[in-house]
């Protein structure tokens, strides 16, 4: 799992089906000094994120775990939301 | 998932019976604000998406769970047509 940063959503009206009601977000990954790396993803929310939010994401097979897992085409998924900024502990 | 457009079309008659029916597409990745990146993929439409659109696009084994792509051998599938990207910097 990584560090983001919710930068933004995404409309998508035409999905597939098994994607029906689910929000996309636009994050930004973050390393562990929560500068900005990588390009930004679109990932389905998991955790009830909002623009602005520190969160930590999944990728690969594991981001439709939290939903109908056999049936919920995501590879990056937000899977929970860091209190703020200042919870993150580095050595 | 990542956002790309559809830069054309691949006809492929001799493929995998669990590919049979399923459109295959080129779409290449884009960045956020819009603008082109390099390289291409070659993905399966779940969706029926067309020409030039903004698509969303899945890769890796999570490919296979989109609806009608059940243990087919893919590995990138158009799961959505994005109408907005609100960015807020």
């Amino acid at each position: 799992m990584q560090l983001a940063r919710v930068i933004g959503t995404v409309v998508a009206t035409v999905k597939n089906e098994s994607l029906q009601g689910r929000k996309l977000l636009v994050i930004q990954s973050l390393n562990k000094d929560l500068k900005e790396q990588g390009k930004p993803l679109v990932a389905v929310d998991a955790a009830g994120a909002g623009v602005g939010e520190l969160v930590f994401w999944c990728r690969g097979k594991e981001a439709s775990f939290p939903f109908k897992r056999e049936d919920t085409p995501t590879d990056c998924t937000i899977v929970g939301i860091v209190d703020s900024d200042s919870h993150v502990f580095r050595g | 998932m990542i956002i790309a457009r559809i830069l054309g079309t691949v006809v492929s008659t001799q493929k995998d019976q669990r590919l049979e029916g399923k459109k295959l597409l080129i779409v290449r990745p884009i960045n956020i604000d819009g603008t082109d990146t390099s390289g291409y993929v070659v993905a399966v439409d779940t969706v029926g998406a067309g020409f030039h659109e903004r698509v969303l696009v899945v890769a890796g084994s999570s490919a296979r769970l989109a609806a009608g792509m059940k243990d087919a051998p893919v590995d990138a599938a158009i799961v959505g047509v994005i109408d907005t990207v609100d960015v807020t910097p």
